[in-house]
Parts: C-alpha cells; sequence; structure tokens
C-alpha cells in the first residue's frame, strides 16, 4: 500500500540523514527563520466535522441526525447564524470572539473511498496526493517544508509525543521529544552515565541532548504530562525558544458509536492542548498559527448506535493569534441527497493541503511553485482562502 | 577485546547472559536451539483465530438486539483481546529469558521482522499469534521456500498487504459483478519482490510486479470458510514473472502461486539479500563483503537451507572482531535485561498482563519499538543510531533505574551484577563506575544503562 511504501523510503533516509546531520550541525549557529509559528495538530481518528462545526442552519442537518444534531437550540453556541460550536468546545468560544479560533468545512485530503484510518492518516501526513508514484514520496510535508527553509536546524521543528510522527519524517532534521519521558539522575548517577559514555560518541551525544531537553523542560508539577494540555504546554517551551514548527497529535475521534461521549473527551484534549499553547506562548500567541486537521470526515447520516462511520469530507480547525480567526472560512456543499459525496458523506469541495499551502506561503515565504510541487507535490493551492491576519 | 565463544554466543546470537544457566559452549549447542523453537504448547492456530474472530463479528452485531448484556459481553471480549498483545509479549519474553542458548528465539525475531505484519484491530491479534506459530516457528530450520509459501500466503499477511481487496480484473467475479469497483491491488506482489525475495535493487520491473499481483489473485482469507483460495477472484490466463510463465490455460491454481514463490525463493539475488540481511541483524549494521558473500554462497549451494546458512554464522571469526557494533534493539534489551536479573519464564508468566502493558509495553513504546507495531512492511530499522536516540536512551535509562527493584525482590551487589551481566566483557569505563554508585539502585542502573551492556 503506497502509505507503507513510503514509510519504507522516509525511514532509509531517516538512517541516512542521522549519520550525515550530527545532531549539532554548523547550521545550528543560524538564525532562527523568523519568529513565525507553526503548530500542526493531527487529529487521529477522523473527527466529525460536521458534529464539531454545526451546520445547523441547513435544514437537512437535523433530518440525517435526529439525535447528533444540536444547534443553539440544543446547547451548541452559535457562530454565525448558520454554523454552530459544539459545546465540548466552549472553552475555546472565547478565541472565537477575539478572532483567534476560524474554521474550515468541507475540506479533505486526496484519500478516497477505503475510509481505512492507517492509509489516511499516513496521506494526510505524507502531504502527497494519490496519484504520485509511491517511490517519489518522501517522508512527511512539515519535513520538506523544513528543508525549504533556508536556517532550519534541528531544534526549528519538533514532534511532541512518544508516536512516530510521518509529517516529520525526512531528510531535514527535527527533534523529537516525550513530554513524559523522565530522565531524573542523581549528580552522581549523572556523572558516571557521562564516564561511561564519554569514549561512545553515539551514546554521548544522545545522553547530552535528552539531558539538555530533561533539564530545560522538566517542570515542577510532573503529573498530567502525557495528556494533550502537556503536550501543548511543552509545545509552548519550545516555541519560545529556537523551535517554529511542532506537530502532535490528539486521539480518540472514531466515534462509531455513542458519539457525544466518545468525542466528548476527544474535545477536551484538543481545547486543553489549544489553551494550553496560548497560555504557555504568552506573547508569542499573537505569532502562532495552530492548523488541526484529521484523516477524513464521517458519514453525513448518524447510524443506528448514536455514532457516526467513516466518511469523507470533514473540517480543519484553526487556531492562534496569527489567524483571521472569528470566521468560517470556505463554501458550503449542502446536506441534500444529491449534494452528497457517494450518496453518504459530505462533499469535499477543497483539498485542506491547499490551506496548509497558504498558511506556509504566508508565514515563511515559500514560493507557490514550491509548495505546489515538492512539498505537497502535485497540488493546485488554488485562490488565496486568506486564512492569516 | 579478546571474548570466549560462549560469553559472545549469548550475547551477540542470544539474549544475553544468565546466571540461572551456563551460555552455550559449542556453536552445536547454538544451532540446536533452532529447533527448540518450534511452536510450543500455547501455540495458536488459524482455526482458534477464526473462531475468535467469528465470536467478534457475532457478539459486534447482536449487541444492539440483546441489550445491555450484549453489550457488556462484547465489551468484555473486546477488553481481553485488547489484551492479547500483551499476553504474547509476556510469552515471548518467558521463551527468551527460560532459552539456554537464545539463538532460536532471535530467529523467530528476526524472521517475524523479515515478513512483517501488523494486527491493525482487536480481533486479529490471535491471527497474528497463529501467523508466528505456523508461518514461522515451524520453518526456522528449514529451506527458505517453505518460510516463504506459509508466510505470504498465510491468511495474516493477506490481510496486512491487502490482498482480501485484489481481484482478477478479468475473474468470473468481476465479470459478474460490473457494477462493484474491483481491481488488482499490488501491495502483496510488491512486498514479496520487494522486500521478502529478491531486494529493492535486484533486476526486475513493474510489470514483474503487476504479473505477480495478478498471479496472486484468489489468495483471500474469509474468516467463515476454510478456503484460502477462490478460483473466481483469480485472474484467467498465463503470467510472466521473471521471464518465467505460470498458469495457463486450465483452471487457476494455488499450485501456480507455490510455484512462483519457490523459484523467487531460489533466486540468487534473494540469496544475496537475505545474506546481507542476517549479516546487519546478527553481526553488523555494516557487514564485511567476505561475511555476507560467505553467507550468499552457502545459501546458494544449499537451496536456501537456513541450517546450514546459519552454521557460517555462528561459526563466523566476524562475531568477534565486529563485537559491540550493534545496538540491542528495545525488546532484545528488555528481555536481556531480565535474563541478567535472573527473572524466570515462570516468574514472567505470573504477572498480570495490564502490568505487562505498563511496565514493559509502555517501555518498548517509550524505546521507540511499540510491541508488534512497526511502521511499514520493512519491519524495524537496523541502525545503531536509530535505536540510541535521546529519547530513546533516556527511557532506557529510566528502566534501568525503576524496573529492576519491581522485579527481583532483593537487588544484586552492582560489581556482582556487572559480572553476571557482561561476564569478562565489561569495559574499563564500566569497572571503573559501577563500585562508585550511591546505591545498589544505582549501581545495578550503571550497568543495565551502560553502552557495554546496549551494545552487542
Amino acid at each position: 500500500m503506497l502509505s507503507r511504501r513510503l514509510f519504507l523510503k522516509s525511514t532509509a533516509l531517516i538512517g541516512c540523514s542521522a549519520a550525515a546531520h550530527p545532531l549539532l550541525s554548523s547550521m545550528s549557529f543560524a538564525a532562527a527563520p523568523g519568529e513565525n509559528r507553526l503548530v500542526v495538530i493531527i487529529l487521529r481518528g477522523a473527527m466529525d466535522g460536521l458534529d464539531v462545526l454545526q451546520p445547523y442552519g441547513d435544514p437537512e442537518l437535523a433530518r440525517l441526525r435526529p439525535t447528533l444534531a444540536m444547534g443553539p437550540a440544543k446547547g451548541a453556541l452559535d457562530l454565525d447564524g448558520f454554523y454552530a460550536l459544539h459545546p465540548g468546545l466552549s472553552a475555546l468560544y472565547p478565541l472565537w470572539q477575539a478572532g483567534e479560533l476560524g474554521f474550515v468545512p468541507a475540506v479533505s485530503t486526496p484519500y478516497r473511498d477505503k475510509r481505512s484510518h492507517f492509509d489516511g492518516q499516513d496521506l494526510l501526513e505524507a502531504g502527497t496526493g494519490n496519484d504520485l508514484p509511491v517511490r517519489f514520496r518522501q517522508g512527511g510535508w512539515l519535513n520538506r517544508l523544513l528543508q525549504a527553509m533556508p536556517g532550519a536546524m534541528s531544534e526549528t521543528a519538533y514532534s511532541v509525543g512518544v508516536e512516530e510522527m510521518l509529517i516529520l519524517s525526512g531528510k531535514a532534521p527535527a527533534r523529537s521529544w516525550a513530554p513524559d519521558a523522565e530522565l531524573e539522575l542523581s549528580p552522581q548517577a549523572q556523572l558516571l552515565l557521562d564516564h561511561l559514555y564519554h569514549e561512545d560518541a553515539l551514546f554521548r551525544d544522545a545522553a547530552a541532548e535528552a539531558n539538555q531537553i530533561a533539564a530545560e523542560t522538566m517542570q515542577p508539577e510532573r503529573r498530567s504530562r502525557a495528556d494533550a494540555a502537556g503536550l501543548g504546554r511543552f509545545a509552548a517551551t519550545r516555541l519560545n525558544g529556537e523551535t517554529r514548527i511542532a506537530s502532535f497529535s490528539v486521539a480518540g475521534w472514531d466515534s462509531h458509536a455513542n458519539q457525544p461521549a466518545v468525542i466528548g473527551k476527544a474535545m477536551t484534549r484538543l481545547s486543553d492542548a489549544i489553551l494550553a499553547l496560548r497560555e504557555g506562548l504568552g506573547a508569542n500567541w499573537a505569532k502562532t498559527t495552530v492548523l488541526a486537521m484529521t484523516e477524513f470526515g464521517r458519514t453525513a447520516r448518524q447510524n443506528g448506535s448514536n455514532g457516526t462511520d467513516h466518511g469523507t469530507g470533514g473540517a480543519m480547525l484553526m487556531a492562534g493569534g496569527a489567524i483571521r480567526g472569528g470566521r468560517v472560512i470556505g463554501d458550503w456543499p449542502g446536506l441534500g441527497e444529491g449534494d452528497l459525496y457517494a450518496g453518504r458523506d459530505l462533499m469535499p469541495l477543497r483539498d485542506v493541503r491547499a490551506h496548509a499551502a497558504w498558511a506556509m506561503a504566508g508565514l515563511y515565504g515559500i514560493p507557490r511553485n514550491q509548495l505546489e510541487t515538492s512539498i505537497f507535490p502535485g497540488l493546485d493551492m488554488g485562490d488565496d482562502p486568506r486564512i492569516l491576519a | 577485546m579478546s571474548v570466549s565463544f560462549p560469553e559472545l554466543a549469548a550475547i551477540r546470537l542470544g539474549y544475553g547472559l544468565s546466571p540461572l544457566m551456563p551460555p552455550p559452549a559449542t556453536p552445536g549447542e547454538v544451532l540446536d536451539s533452532v529447533a527448540a523453537a518450534a511452536p510450543g504448547p500455547e501455540a495458536v492456530t488459524l482455526e482458534q483465530a477464526r473462531e475468535v474472530i467469528g465470536r467478534h463479528l457475532a457478539l459486534g452485531r447482536n449487541r444492539m438486539d440483546s441489550g445491555s448484556e450484549g453489550q457488556a459481553e462484547f465489551r468484555a471480549l473486546n477488553r481481553e483481546l485488547a489484551l492479547m498483545p500483551m499476553v504474547e509479549l509476556r510469552q515471548r519474553l518467558a521463551r527468551a529469558v527460560d532459552a539456554p542458548a537464545g539463538f532460536g528465539e532471535r530467529l523467530v525475531q528476526f524472521w517475524s521482522d523479515h515478513f512483517t505484519t501488523r494486527s491493525n484491530a482487536t480481533n486479529t491479534h490471535h491471527l497474528r499469534l497463529a501467523f508466528i506459530d505456523e508461518a514461522i516457528r515451524p520453518h526456522l530450520g528449514g529451506r527458505f521456500e517453505a518460510m516463504l509459501i506459509a508466510a505470504n500466503t498465510h491468511p495474516m499477511m493477506l490481510r496486512y498487504l491487502d490482498q482480501g481487496r485484489s481481484i482478477g480484473p478479468n475473474s468470473r467475479a468481476a465479470r459478474n459483478n460490473p457494477n462493484r469497483r474491483m481491481g488488482l491491488n499490488e501491495n502483496l506482489a510488491r512486498e514479496t519482490i520487494e522486500l521478502h525475495t529478491l531486494g529493492v535493487d535486484a533486476g526486475y520491473d513493474q510489470d514483474d510486479v503487476r504479473q505477480l499481483a495478478e498471479l496472486l489473485t484468489g489468495l483471500v482469507f474469509r474468516p467463515k470458510t476454510d478456503e484460502l483460495f477462490l478460483k473466481n477472484w483469480a485472474e484467467p490466463g498465463a503470467e510472466t514473472v521473471l521471464g518465467r510463465s505460470y498458469g495457463g490455460d486450465g483452471p487457476a491454481r494455488i499450485e501456480d502461486i507455490h510455484a512462483v514463490l519457490t523459484d523467487l525463493a531460489r533466486h540468487p539475488d534473494t540469496a544475496r539479500h537475505l545474506a546481507r540481511k542476517l549479516a546487519v541483524h546478527f553481526v553488523a549494521d555494516e557487514p564485511s563483503p567476505a561475511l555476507v558473500d560467505e553467507l550468499a554462497a552457502t545459501w546458494g549451494e544449499s537451496g536456501g537451507d537456513l541450517s546450514q546458512v546459519y552454521a557460517v554464522l555462528v561459526g563466523h571469526p566476524d562475531l568477534a572482531a565486529q563485537f559491540r557494533q550493534k545496538v540491542r534493539q528495545p525488546f532484545d534489551y528488555l528481555a536481556s535485561t531480565l535474563r541478567a536479573l535472573g527473572v524466570s519464564g515462570q516468574a514472567i508468566l505470573a504477572i498480570e498482563p495490564r502490568r505487562i502493558r505498563n511496565d514493559f509495553g509502555a517501555a518498548l513504546t517509550r524505546m521507540g519499538q511499540p510491541w508488534y507495531q512497526p511502521v511499514g512492511p520493512d519491519g524495524w530499522a537496523e541502525p545503531a543510531a536509530d535505536w540510541i536516540t535521546p529519547q530513546g536512551l533516556a527511557a532506557r535509562i529510566e528502566f534501568s533505574l525503576k524496573q529492576p527493584s519491581r522485579l527481583v525482590e532483593t537487588l544484586p551487589d552492582p560489581r556482582d551484577f556487572l559480572h553476571t551481566a557482561l561476564g569478562s566483557t565489561a569495559g574499563e569505563a564500566l569497572n571503573w563506575a559501577v563500585p562508585k554508585a550511591e546505591s545498589a539502585r544505582e549501581g545495578v542502573a550503571m550497568v543495565l544503562a551502560s553502552n557495554d551492556f546496549n551494545r552487542r
């Protein structure tokens, strides 16, 4: 399958690049590329965009989703008279009011019809289309962005959490750390380990970097660091330093049954992560763009167990002081019989990669042709959706 | 450093030294461990895996009709199945610590990684266990072609590499269902050639992949039937792979698939690819050309008789010459730690699956090797630098500090433990450092976190 093969190539490249790029290369003295920050959150499990961002103004919604659709009458927060925000994300509503939260409805990757989480996520993170020969796919799109950024160094990008983040894998060096990784050594143990590893460059360098990151990031309250707020807090500490790009994932969106309970928890984690980023970033929040994306959407109709099944069109969430929030950007395809994709899913109107590409063009000045050929090969960016402030 | 054969064999070819048993004294003892890695009494069969899938599907379907009782039963089964990988991890660790020589168990790891499969659903965890017990363990010491056929026609592999979606474009099934989107899936064919046999640099092209994919159509897994080959799904006519024609005018037959796999297994490029892979896994990330040549030559002369190939490996001088050029992968690290601490297989089998998950499964994840969840069908990386990353090493140090005192009643004296774990191979720095640790806990941790112990 395309995705697994893709990784076959990219892991080989990581192996090579690790040898070719020592952790502290000469690049590390270059200036960090600008002040703009980009955080990409992968929402694993296929978030139901129709539930998070409810188009209650479309009369079909209540018909398709007799119990799931709420609208303002049943507790959702009206956004603009047509869309309402799921109350599970009400903690983010102040951001909407401040122009720091926005949505794009009806987007998707080029992935179609098979609806496998693994493949959908792999394609989302690879950032390629279905049409590209597998052999040309290399790593993830955030890594290819790094390769296009002059002055990028290993600290420029971080994947946060224990999970492998394909989105950041590839030729360019990037850091990776789990905020719940612990390295509490007594001074004596530290000294002895330093001595042990001294003659072994592989162990010496890995330990030195682990110690450095642990010293920089360990805080007195060490509970709950594995949760989403912990990921957000950790990412913020890095982004306040040399890091400009961070990525992590928030899982738990696969809501085949009892959707309110399932995604209620996932929404709490997502809003915790975003609020932790905002709090941790302080003044730097103004220069930050957060894009939260998922591998595909869910069925327009709710199923027999008060849930939804794997679908196609989904929604992207944006946050940050750098975005033009307080608005829903993009058209609405409608939910009528003839409007649905394959008679069952929300019709995607736009490639979610186009929004990420326009954001990267705005944040880092990457030329359009580079975005359309090397970072997102084969993408047509279309018109600028103007998501940045 | 001059290292004796027993220490070399235990550390490089097995799961390290143990206070409970002596290391293998001769190459013969190492080679005998291959037969000892045959399926054990705990082996899972395809029939059992089918039964689990069937029960899971039935309970899933019925849970709505039978109300809360059905829901509870379904949830209980899901909880039980979700822990299966941890039951498996426990079993594998137990076999690794109990095996006197351990080479056979290492080969189970090697070959199940070469034939990577990944269970992505709770109800297929048993299927992966059956894969190890039916396709890997029985064929460890036989001819490679037997393992290749067993592995690449096994339902777990068919499922992992999407063979169940591959239908001959001109098959009876496709012709009878013109409105259904049915077609070829090349995944199994491509990985068979590129990963499992010839290797990516071999002389084959896309036509060979495509033709092999057509030849493989008909191989499917349906939990409810015993049939693993559906003639109605098979592409009619002959296919040509690497210049040889398979099948023909008669009805499609699984024998043609066996024939092409046998030819691929015997191909000289396969010998070369696998010789190098064995050398990389057991000897050095960059093995000497001489070792690879010798392994490949024996492979070729013996027709892929794995026992003869292992004999070359086990007796090779590079084992000593390139000592400590490999890093123990996380699973090997856990197994070696348990062995060095003298934890018995019986004691491991007594640990609750949930604790296995929290103490060992989570540690493997932090070290970068979540249990049986490699990212792609190429399995785990080999280079030392892929494992000794900042967070991977931090996880090993953390494990060294926290777990030993949970695993044994009293921690050994670190100076004794240094000898137990590394024999005469401990380096000067480690001999200097261990006695200076502030506590037994940190002294034991120094040994387990040392580069000497983490390398093999």
